[in-house]
């Protein structure tokens, strides 16, 4: 056992009880451990007390409108995907008082809130959504506008990683190259490995913060088929993606299919219910809300989350543009997967696939292109018209 | 400095349960700096003391299903300035519009021992089928929070914070996880109007759309999944949409498409 510093990427290897002493290190450091648990008969993110909290032997089976949580035979920690909720949800709250003001003899004075930078540590935070939190952390913390609320909880935020290794049944990260391996843009990242009774955790830091946490807690140095035996299991996953979608010229395919038939198909399913962008951790719309108390002395603005599959989201003075589902979806659509390139440089998704497991009646974004394309095959968009 | 002349309220009741005007009494907290804002005028289930009118807030509660509400609704917007519907009845006829599906004439004599004093319109219709109603508060019944935002947008003259989205938002922002999607519970949030909080869900229940339709819903998509993947009969899809707000158009349309 060694307390000896290990340097970024070096991968090591610990016990599975070791994450107990990395939850409490992580307390004890301040921040509030928040992780995956079983509340609501589900899957979700909430404050982890000890690591009787984590869904051990718990996986999920996921389709198109169907999350069931199954039992497994193995008793590991890690052996579920991503739920319904993400991380989005403490980076970037669902509501947030901005300002209020208070009426005063002459005229009214404004208060703003306190930045309450709460010091988060993320456990089990998979590929995908850490390319979620890179996509934000673009929308948020890039150009000439930004999430100062944003930027003091994503910089102090802890994220321990870990390496996705069973199939997922919606996701398609391996279409977006943004899993089932971490790469990056963590602090510390687990692979966990059962093999028959030998049962332990391949661990790198990311960072300087993951390579003290290592530091404090018993770990040896990974033998060359340990290294094989997480490589094998990411490997493993990335061949049993539910999913897949074509990438290739994404951009253009969308903006010549403006008009396409397709549109009027899916929009007789879509409920304009609004999942979809709820549940997807890149999208960052919200809209403000005003309010005052009765006797007009108090006043509010609140900025709460907001989905572009409303009339109000277009609301201009008159009405909504968007004013049928087909332009709303067809919006949401190309805005994950062509014009946020042009707003941000980089595809709005990151294949996590819960747009499709929580949509209530299973549309399916990869499928939704992939009629597109085969639309271009039977009619090509230039011998229209 | 002398007290500034309160505008006036009225409550007026048509054919209801008495649930929604309830939620006035209800806001306890508020209640105080309602009647200090509010000259509480004309609201006889809490006081026989009135005020002439005319008034500058009108609460409509309840339906129009008996002859003599057609005049009286009539008159109520003859004196009132600002009229808010509140409530399912108010809004879309509420579970006594069920009678609209069928003929009100064989109910009767089923239910009363002397018909004869009983006189019922044909339909249970809401205020907005007879008047030009200002706002309208869906649900059943409304709730306070609801209310006292529509009360305190009317007094500082500003647009209320009332969005027509579905109840999916205030699940997602309250954390709960979709019951349809993880537990296969048959809910209508999708298609249901937001304002309630979400109430149903957050206890495991599905939602069974008593706020009535969302803005653009999509019942007949949600009755395809419902029916060829929860297994949900015909009967009781019609039953599912036929509630307290079966008048509402979109909803009475999607019953009456399970109908044989």
């Amino acid at each position: 056992m060694s307390a000896a510093s290990v340097n970024l990427g070096d991968e090591v290897v610990m016990e599975p009880e070791v994450l107990q002493q990395l939850l409490e290190s992580l307390r004890s450091q301040g921040y509030q451990v928040i992780g995956p648990t079983l509340r609501q008969g589900s899957l979700v993110y909430a404050p982890l007390s000890s690591l009787a909290d984590l869904p051990r032997g718990w996986g999920d089976a996921q389709e198109g409108g169907v999350f069931r949580l199954r039992k497994l035979k193995a008793p590991i920690f890690f052996g579920y995907g991503v739920g319904q909720q993400s991380w989005k949800q403490f980076l970037y709250p669902p509501r947030r008082r901005t300002w209020q003001a208070r009426r005063e003899e002459n005229g009214f004075q404004i208060q703003l809130p306190d930045e309450d930078a709460v010091k988060f540590a993320f456990i089990g935070v998979h590929a995908c959504d850490l390319a979620a939190i890179a996509v934000q952390d673009k929308v948020f913390l890039e150009g000439p506008f930004t999430d100062p609320h944003y930027r003091a909880r994503r910089e102090q935020a802890f994220i321990l990683a870990v390496n996705c290794g069973h199939p997922c049944g919606t996701g398609f990260c391996v279409s977006m190259g943004s899993g089932p391996q971490v790469t990056q843009g963590f602090d510390l990242a687990l692979t966990e490995i059962l093999q028959g009774t030998r049962h332990f955790l391949v661990a790198a830091a990311g960072s300087a913060r993951g390579q003290q946490l290592i530091a404090q807690v018993p770990h040896q140095k990974a033998l060359p088929e340990q290294r094989q035996a997480a490589a094998n299991l990411t490997a493993q996953a990335a061949r049993q993606m539910g999913r897949t979608l074509e990438t290739a010229d994404l951009k253009s395919l969308l903006y010549r299919n403006y008009e396409n038939p397709r549109w009027d198909q899916v929009a007789a399913r879509c409920l304009n219910c609004g999942n979809c962008t709820l549940v997807c951790p890149t999208c960052f719309c919200h809209t403000l809300e005003d309010t005052t108390d009765l006797t007009g002395t108090q006043a509010e603005r609140w900025r709460r989350w907001d989905v572009c599959h409303t009339v109000d989201f277009t609301y201009l003075h008159g009405g909504g543009i968007r004013n049928t589902i087909r332009s709303r979806y067809r919006q949401w659509l190309t805005h994950k997967l062509a014009t946020w390139i042009d707003q941000f440089g980089v595809l709005g998704c990151v294949g996590c696939g819960r747009c499709i497991t929580w949509c209530p009646v299973a549309i399916d974004i990869t499928e939704e292109i992939q009629a597109i394309r085969e639309s271009e095959l039977t009619t090509p968009p230039a011998a229209k018209e | 400095m002398p007290r500034k002349k309160r505008p006036k309220l009225a409550v007026w009741k048509f054919a209801s349960c008495d649930g929604c005007q309830l939620s006035l009494l209800d806001c306890e907290d508020e209640l105080l700096a309602i009647a200090g804002e509010l000259e509480i005028s004309y609201f006889v289930e809490a006081s026989r003391a009135v005020v002439k009118g005319p008034y500058d807030l009108s609460l409509v509660e309840g339906s129009i299903a008996a002859p003599h509400d057609v005049p009286r609704i009539q008159q109520v917007r003859r004196i009132s300035k600002f009229v808010l519907a509140i409530g399912a009845c108010a809004t879309a006829g509420g579970i006594q519009g069920l009678r609209n599906f069928a003929d009100v004439q064989e109910y009767i004599p089923l239910v009363y021992a002397r018909p004869q004093y009983i006189e019922a319109l044909e339909t249970s219709t809401p205020i907005s089928g007879h008047i030009q109603v200002d706002l309208e508060l869906q649900g059943c019944p409304i709730n306070k929070r609801q209310l006292v935002e529509a009360v305190s947008a009317f007094l500082q003259g500003r647009k209320p914070v009332m969005p027509a989205h579905s109840v999916c938002l205030e699940c997602k922002m309250r954390g709960n996880i979709c019951v349809q999607v993880a537990h296969g519970t048959p809910c209508l949030g999708p298609v249901t109007h937001a304002g309630c909080g979400a109430l149903c869900p957050t206890y495991q229940r599905g939602c069974y759309g008593c706020y009535g339709p969302k803005e653009t819903p999509n019942t007949a998509s949600l009755s395809a999944w419902l029916g060829s993947r929860l297994g949900m009969t015909e009967p009781e899809l019609l039953r599912l949409f036929r509630t307290f707000n079966a008048g509402a158009p979109a909803f009475r349309q999607e019953s009456e498409a399970h109908e044989h």
